[in-house]
């Protein structure tokens, strides 16, 4: 008998329905493992009575159900712990009994078996896209993992916010095609297979699209024309918040997705990359009224979403629900939530799916001091970890450079995106804006405190068209989705040089990389923290498809043999971060940085074709901006320099360059203009002239 | 109800443990049993398991436990004809860092004591 099993609060105090039992212990929620026992605990402040389903993997009927006592509740958290159950094998599940009215808002049902919110490993998608058995009483099923995981000497990378790069991917869409070569296709160990690739590009961190357990097929149907079947390709709907996706692990059919996922942020960390989830706590599976009852509805279905007076839910997030992030057991769970991937899986950072929601009261009003933000801003255990939102939602609520940040949120730079977009194809009045943008927008975050990192600048993401695709449409062409191209947002500012989509011209075809070649340059040019979406570095294309959410398909696969035909993309992609890690004045992260002393120049000043001298009128297409910084190297101080020019008007202009001390001179590194050659191939060579030709809609880039 | 045979020699000077069978956590414990039983006489230990076709993640882990087991107490331990799709499952956890495999005893050279 072990010394444990010696303990008389480890031993059972009683036995039901054939199991041996003890009252348990009511925190953490979720299941805990205890000697010779799992201790169970579920929240339910109206139930009235709660009975444990247990289930043996992947049998259709409960081999028990254990009717947990009240003398078992504390307060309004059931627990018990059950002694003899096999971990492995063991899958359960809660009933829970209650009032049912629509009116008070309630929805017990104590037919339905219930996910345990907290389950951390769930079974039921464990293979991706494999028809489900529509007639299961219990779809998906909470498991329980060990969380034995050997971390060696792993730690969250800790990389400062303005050295990062960000690159945005899909675990399945990413390595699934056959062009992708891989071992693992569409899985966590697919995606490890990429890490030396990623480390050639140059990035520092991948932004993993959702990764939390979700269901493919949930509103899966088939296109009204062609008879393809359409998913929940992205997955922004959540079933369990603490578990990986099964079906993203090419061990997912024998349960060892959480083994799986930890390697990869382990193998991603050894490789000095991070890894930031994007995570959508603003809604969940579940629906609107019509949406099946899987757990939060049964649980405690007024705790857990926010609802009109009259019982219908809030639909703030565009997917039928709004889960009530601010009520205090929800703001716990998601607290819980992100701890637990930062303390288990070393996470290094978040992404919040429609974050504006998250700072929404139990009626959908903007609070100006939301608890779970703040929260999340100061907690000890999320305190390294990267915070950014998606600030806005999609019941109107924009607040892009007003999200509640207590100091510590990022945001994706919604704005940036438009303004850049907008400049990149030759519309007027963009200029000002522009510097603004690149400075990493001090008009949004300079008067709040914030730093220029807090702008995570894209131009393009998962949302919205590809980078190949900005350049190659005017208009979405999303036929493909089935909802006859009314899907998708219409305000792209996507130009498509001259002949909408698949052009055989290769004045067109050229003229496209040099525009991906310039808006490439403008965002590892700006101060901020750049993304880069996945395949934009070799012209990936989606035909158009600005909204490739339920494909699963050529089109929303990264099509891997483009590296070939794109090389030159590539090369000049790799070029540029190259780049931007070179030099610490592109990542200056203050707005009151003093520049250089040692040059005689300010942070940031702006220029065109005479130095310092801008042309800000409405009609201007061109902006010239030079960023400096002395720093501090092995107790000398040395300066840096980088000078931008920017022309996107249909002509060629001559800009004179900004003079440098004597000492000093610039050197070419990037001419998008240059169709030979647009990046320095070594270190760029000296400049002595006093200005340059820079080229209708080009970029060039000039260092000391 | 599935079970596990196992099979012992002595192959130079390696105390050999075939196993044959499916480790899942019907049958872990018999396996952990038996290593248990093998650490108490052997000084170099390997484990035969070409004739095992699927391991579960409790298999897996009882592999891990042993490998600590052996480390702490100073003793050689190889795994022997672990078959692909396992070897697959150990590499993509990250069991696989932790373990010396070897395809047959053929490759087994006598073990340094």
């Amino acid at each position: 008998m072990t010394q444990s099993s010696n303990r008389v609060d480890l031993n059972p105090t009683s036995t039901i329905s054939g199991f041996e039992v003890r009252p348990g212990r009511p925190l953490p929620f979720g299941v805990t493992a205890v000697a010779n026992g799992l201790n169970f605990s579920i929240f339910t402040s109206s139930g009235t009575s709660c009975t444990l389903v247990l289930f043996r993997l992947g049998e259709k009927i409960p081999y028990a159900e254990i009717s947990i006592p009240e003398s078992f509740r504390v307060g309004n958290v059931y627990s018990i712990i059950v002694f003899g159950l096999d971990i492995e094998t063991l899958e359960y599940g809660y009933r829970i009994d209650g009032p049912n009215s629509f009116s008070s808002g309630h929805s017990f049902d104590h037919s339905k078996i219930l996910m345990d919110p907290y389950a951390r490993l769930i079974s039921g998608r464990d293979f991706w896209a494999s028809d489900p058995d529509w007639s299961d009483i219990y779809p998906y099923r909470s498991r329980v993992p060990l969380d034995d995981f050997d971390w060696g000497n792993d730690k969250q990378l800790e990389i400062p916010p303005e050295d990062l790069i960000i690159y945005e991917l899909h675990i399945r869409g990413y390595t699934v095609s056959t062009t992708s070569e891989s071992k693992y296709p569409g899985t966590y160990a697919g995606l490890v297979e990429k890490i030396p690739y990623l480390k050639a590009l140059g990035i520092n961190a991948v932004e993993l699209m959702p990764i939390f357990e979700f269901d493919e097929y949930e509103n899966s149907r088939d296109h009204p024309e062609t008879g393809e079947k359409l998913y929940n390709f992205w997955g922004y709907s959540t079933l369990g918040f603490f578990a990986p996706k099964a079906a993203f692990a090419s061990t997912g059919t024998i349960g060892m997705q959480v083994d799986e996922f930890k390697q990869l942020v382990k193998s991603f960390h050894s490789a000095g990359i991070e890894v930031i989830l994007d995570v959508v706590f603003n809604h969940t599976a579940e629906g609107n009224e019509q949406g099946p009852v899987l757990s939060f509805k049964g649980l405690d279905n007024k705790v857990y979403y926010m609802l009109t007076p009259e019982g219908y839910y809030f639909n703030f997030s565009g997917t039928g629900n709004t889960l009530n992030c601010n009520n205090p057991i929800v703001r716990n769970l998601v607290l819980d939530c992100l701890r637990y991937w930062v303390a288990e899986y070393h996470i290094d950072g978040f992404r919040f799916d429609l974050a504006a929601i998250l700072g929404r009261d139990p009626l959908g009003y903007p609070l100006s001091n939301p608890p779970l933000l703040e929260s999340l801003a100061f907690d000890p255990i999320l305190s390294k970890a990267k915070l950014i939102a998606e600030a806005w939602d999609a019941g109107g609520l924009y607040q892009v450079g007003t999200f509640p940040a207590f100091g510590r949120w990022g945001e994706w730079n919604g704005k940036y995106r438009d303004c850049v977009r907008r400049f990149l194809k030759g519309d007027e009045g963009m200029v000002g804006e522009l510097a603004q943008r690149v400075q990493g927008s001090p008009d949004l975050y300079e008067a709040s405190g914030r730093s220029p990192a807090t702008s995570v600048n894209f131009i393009t993401c998962h949302d919205g068209f590809t980078l190949n695709d900005l350049v190659s449409y005017n208009d979405k062409h999303n036929d493909a989705n089935g909802e006859f191209n009314r899907d998708g947002g219409n305000d792209n500012y996507s130009w498509n040089c001259g002949v909408e989509g698949v052009s055989g011209n290769p004045d067109i075809l050229q003229f496209r990389i040099r525009q991906m070649q310039n808006a490439l340059s403008i965002l590892m040019m700006s101060r901020g923290v750049p993304m880069l979406l996945m395949g934009d570095e070799f012209a990936r294309t989606q035909g158009g498809n600005n909204n490739a959410y339920c494909l699963d398909s050529p089109i929303s696969w990264v099509d891997w043999s483009l590296i070939q035909s794109n090389q030159e993309l590539w090369s000049f992609t790799q070029a540029l971060i190259s780049l931007r890690n070179l030099h610490p004045a592109l990542r200056v992260n203050s707005f009151s940085d003093s520049g250089s002393k040692l040059l005689g120049l300010a942070s940031s000043s702006f220029h065109g074709s005479i130095p310092y001298q801008p042309d800000w009128s409405n009609s201007s297409k061109q902006l010239a901006w030079l960023f400096s910084c002395d720093i501090d190297i092995d107790q000398s101080c040395e300066s840096d320099a980088v000078y931008v020019i920017t022309n996107m008007s249909q002509f060629a202009s001559w800009f004179d360059l900004p003079q440098l001390p004597e000492s000093k001179t610039w050197s070419i590194a990037i001419n998008t203009g240059d169709r030979a050659s647009p990046f320095a191939k070594n270190s760029g060579s000296p400049f002595t002239n006093s200005g340059l030709l820079a080229g209708e809609h080009s970029v060039i880039i000039l260092t000391t | 109800m599935s079970s596990l045979s196992f099979l012992e020699k002595t192959y130079l000077n390696w105390s050999v443990l075939s196993v044959d069978g499916q480790i899942d956590s019907k049958t872990v414990g018999e396996f952990k049993e038996a290593l248990d039983q093998k650490l108490l006489t052997s000084k170099c230990l390997a484990i035969d398991l070409t004739l095992v076709r699927f391991m579960s993640s409790a298999g897996l882990r009882a592999l891990l436990v042993l490998h600590h087991q052996t480390s702490s107490q100073g003793l050689s331990l190889v795994f022997v004809g672990i078959n692909e799709d396992i070897q697959d499952v150990m590499r993509v956890t990250g069991f696989h860092q932790h373990f010396t495999l070897v395809s047959s005893l053929d490759e087994l050279q006598p073990a340094v004591q």
